[in-house]
């Protein structure tokens, strides 16, 4: 962490201090100049709009209660860090506290992780107790995009499908968690023009015999062999190494109307997974991904 | 409504004005509270309106309730006491009547702009630059009105309530112009000059201050005079008064922090922030006590004064909020309570129960008094009593339900199974705090009841004295 520079160090250990010596001393002065120790009838003598005051002397409850909070005050800041640079006699950090927390966890679950880390992802996915931690981790950090049940929604796949975009052997799913997926959908729009976008998802309808215009399936079958065979196949079997989908099996991220295709293919697609491996450790995606696996090779 | 009724000395045309908007934006800020409340329940309530979303109504209602609801019975007892116990008439008509028409533009721009989308994402500070300027302006004039007329005093001293109006009049400016510093890239777009961490620390150091001095310093203004009037007692301690003025206002501007408790917060900052909140509980018991204690020998008009059990609950909400707020700063019990509905629960035990409590029995007694009849003569006492016990009732039911949601949010997020994973996840919290958010909407229906009840009374109220200023006006013209 930075340090403050000294005149910015001394600046806070002045005015903090100055802050709570100096309502101090307001209270002890006022105090002291107590003319009554007991509740009394006098008043200041002023009088505003017929409300006058007592000149009652300080609760003494109230009074120390008072000294005691200042004194925790000091106390706490004599402790931990709060007076600029100085680092308080505990040496506390609250990033200190964290990693004494983040290493308590790994010797206490790390032998645990470690040995699901061994385990073949496809032997885990038989493992109660493994997926049972999957699942939690699932919910915890998959769900928001994917839904609790996994079935994904607009936009996220569905993961109990055994339909895959980048390939659902055991290796291809934990390198899809680990490293995350950018997908390209590139926007066919300004190429292809209105006409060849609603011929290119004519074509697309009639892969699931869905297509209602032949002739603009000729045409637009030829476009397809041009523009979109390099990704999604000859066949339109699609290609796991682009995440290009397969366009026949009637399964849509984005939708299978032909209105949402003609958006698809006018404007494109950029879908994003996020990379784990940061943030869950490779020993938890493992887990992840042995669950993942699991849902659609029961 | 008449104008009939003026007085010689006072300028009360501008107080009857803003006590009559603290009840209209009273009704529309718990309104809206009471709606966004429903959409925690029943999300799909408005689901197809994007200007009625939740996150578009939110701010609507903070800015409701505590700049048109409280700012206007801030500058309704301000302008009311100042003159009553100075003496002397407001340093300007024209000024304070450009503060009137001036903070009105500002809560109708806030109540157009905020559900279009308009915002700067500070909250408490979300309107925009150029409502930014008028509010500027507005409160630099309100500072005129009123440094003038405490100038203008017919006596030596300042009566402790003006220290707490003229504490919170400078500080708010200096917190809105600072906070709200900004780079402006089209007419309702700006960014903040600060960035990161600084940002996050100037945005709660306002908006600590905003509970600080907004919503509580010049309500004590507030207490300082209508706790003693109503009970007709001498205030119990001029030496606390001093005391807890002077340390909670030097004590107050360092708290900000504990709302950035484990966060990007620098260490040392986060723990002064909460060492000076737990100090801070001293000085405001210090007035929680010094209001309470006016009380004594005069504990028996509890008994038939609803306007004073408001004044007096209002302060034992103050007490239990000022505790409950320094607890929640340190840093072990804000683990826990941070991000849960704890929190929304504890800034109501302060916005309901103290700040609504003391402006509500603050404007039961002023509003007959500015409309020519006896402080606290309101058309109807016991609907002031039926509204009492609906706010108190609700404002139980409010925070009780939070604190049980609150609570077991903190718990369900930490809690851990035997091996490492998190037992809980997001979405059951959310599941399990449904009859709490319940309970919630019928506590704040509840007290929205109370002011529609309130509605009716000060209407009748006005049409009631218009009736007699007509009659006398009749008499005099026959004599």
């Amino acid at each position: 962490m930075n340090e403050l520079s000294s005149f910015w160090s001394a600046w806070v250990t002045i005015l903090t201090l100055g802050s709570i010596f100096g309502s101090y001393w307001l209270l002890a002065s006022v105090r002291k100049g107590q003319k009554n120790n007991t509740d009394t009838n006098a008043t200041t003598g002023h009088v505003y709009d017929g409300i006058e005051e007592y000149d009652n002397p300080l609760p003494k409850w109230w009074y120390w209660k008072y000294v005691i909070l200042v004194i925790f005050a000091l106390g706490y800041l004599a402790l931990y860090p709060g007076l600029g640079n100085f680092k308080g006699l505990l040496g506390w950090t609250q990033v200190k506290e964290y990693e004494r927390a983040m290493e308590k966890a790994e010797a206490e679950f790390g032998p645990m992780f470690a040995q699901f880390a061994n385990t073949p992802i496809e032997e885990l996915a038989q493992n109660d107790q493994a997926m049972r931690i999957g699942q939690r981790l699932f919910s915890n950090n998959c769900a928001v995009c994917h839904g609790s049940a996994a079935t994904g929604s607009y936009g996220f796949p569905n993961l109990t499908d055994n339909d895959w975009l980048y390939g659902g052997e055991a290796e291809a799913i934990k390198t899809t968690i680990m490293n995350g997926r950018v997908a390209a959908m590139p926007a066919w729009g300004v190429t292809l023009g209105e006409k060849g976008v609603y011929q290119v998802s004519q074509y697309v309808l009639s892969l699931s015999d869905r297509a209602e215009d032949m002739e603009a399936v000729e045409s637009g079958k030829a476009l397809y062999n041009t523009n979109c065979v390099a990704c999604h196949g000859q066949e339109a079997k699609g290609n796991h190494l682009f995440g290009a989908p397969n366009l026949t099996d009637n399964i849509w991220l984005y939708g299978g109307s032909q209105e949402q295709i003609m958006q698809t293919v006018r404007n494109g697609r950029n879908g994003k997974m996020p990379a784990w491996n940061e943030i869950l450790g490779e020993d938890k995606v493992h887990i992840v991904s042995s669950y993942v696996y699991s849902l659609s090779n029961q | 409504m008449s104008t009939a009724f003026d007085h010689p000395t006072y300028n009360y045309r501008v107080v009857r004005a803003f006590t009559i908007m603290t009840v209209v934006w009273g009704v529309v800020g718990m309104g809206l509270g009471v709606i966004i409340a429903s959409q925690l329940v029943w999300p799909s309530i408005f689901a197809d309106i994007q200007y009625l979303h939740f996150g578009r109504l939110r701010p609507l209602h903070t800015n409701a309730v505590i700049f048109g609801f409280g700012g206007s019975a801030l500058f309704a007892t301000s302008y009311y006491i100042v003159q009553r116990t100075t003496q002397a008439r407001l340093f300007s008509d024209t000024l304070a009547s450009f503060t009137f028409w001036g903070w009105q533009a500002v809560i109708v721009a806030a109540a157009i702009t905020l559900p279009m989308g308009f915002t700067q994402v500070k909250e408490y500070a979300e309107l925009e630059w150029p409502i930014d300027i008028l509010i500027t302006v507005v409160w630099l004039t309100y500072a005129v009105v009123f440094f003038g007329t405490v100038s203008n005093r017919k006596m030596k001293h300042i009566y402790v309530a003006n220290w707490f109006f003229g504490a919170f009049i400078v500080t708010v400016a200096v917190l809105h112009v600072f906070n709200s510093l900004a780079v402006p890239v089209s007419a309702m777009k700006s960014y903040s000059v600060y960035a990161g961490a600084v940002d996050a620390m100037v945005q709660w150091w306002y908006g600590h201050n905003a509970v600080g001095f907004f919503l509580t310093a010049g309500f004590l203004g507030m207490m300082y005079y209508f706790v003693p009037k109503q009970t007709g007692r001498p205030v119990f301690s001029y030496r606390l008064s001093i005391v807890h003025f002077w340390a909670l206002i030097s004590l107050y501007i360092w708290a900000g922090p504990h709302h950035l408790h484990y966060t990007a917060l620098p260490d040392w900052t986060q723990s002064v922030g909460m060492v000076m909140s737990l100090i801070l509980l001293a000085p405001s018991w210090g007035g929680m006590i010094n209001g309470v204690m006016t009380l004594s020998g005069a504990w028996h008009k509890l008994r038939t004064d609803p306007i004073l059990r408001f004044l007096v609950v209002s302060l034992s909400f103050y007490g239990m909020s000022t505790f409950e707020g320094p607890m929640m700063a340190i840093k072990t019990v804000n683990a826990l309570s941070h991000y849960t509905d704890w929190t929304i629960g504890h800034v109501h035990a302060g916005a309901l129960g103290w700040v609504a409590m003391v402006s509500i029995g603050a404007v039961y007694h002023m509003l007959p008094a500015v409309l020519g009849r006896k402080p606290g003569e309101m058309h109807s006492i016991a609907l002031i009593n039926v509204h009492f016990w609906l706010a108190t009732l609700g404002t139980v039911l409010y925070i009780a339900s939070l604190w049980v949601n609150g609570i077991m949010q903190g718990l369900m997020w930490r809690a851990f199974n035997d091996d490492g994973s998190l037992t809980y996840s997001f979405v059951e919290a959310v599941d399990a705090s449904k009859p709490g958010w319940i309970v919630r909407a019928l506590g704040g229906a509840l007290f929205l009841t109370g002011m529609l009840i309130m509605s009716y009374n000060t209407y009748r109220t006005i049409r009631a004295s218009d009736k007699e200023h007509a009659a006398l006006q009749a008499n005099l013209q026959t004599a």
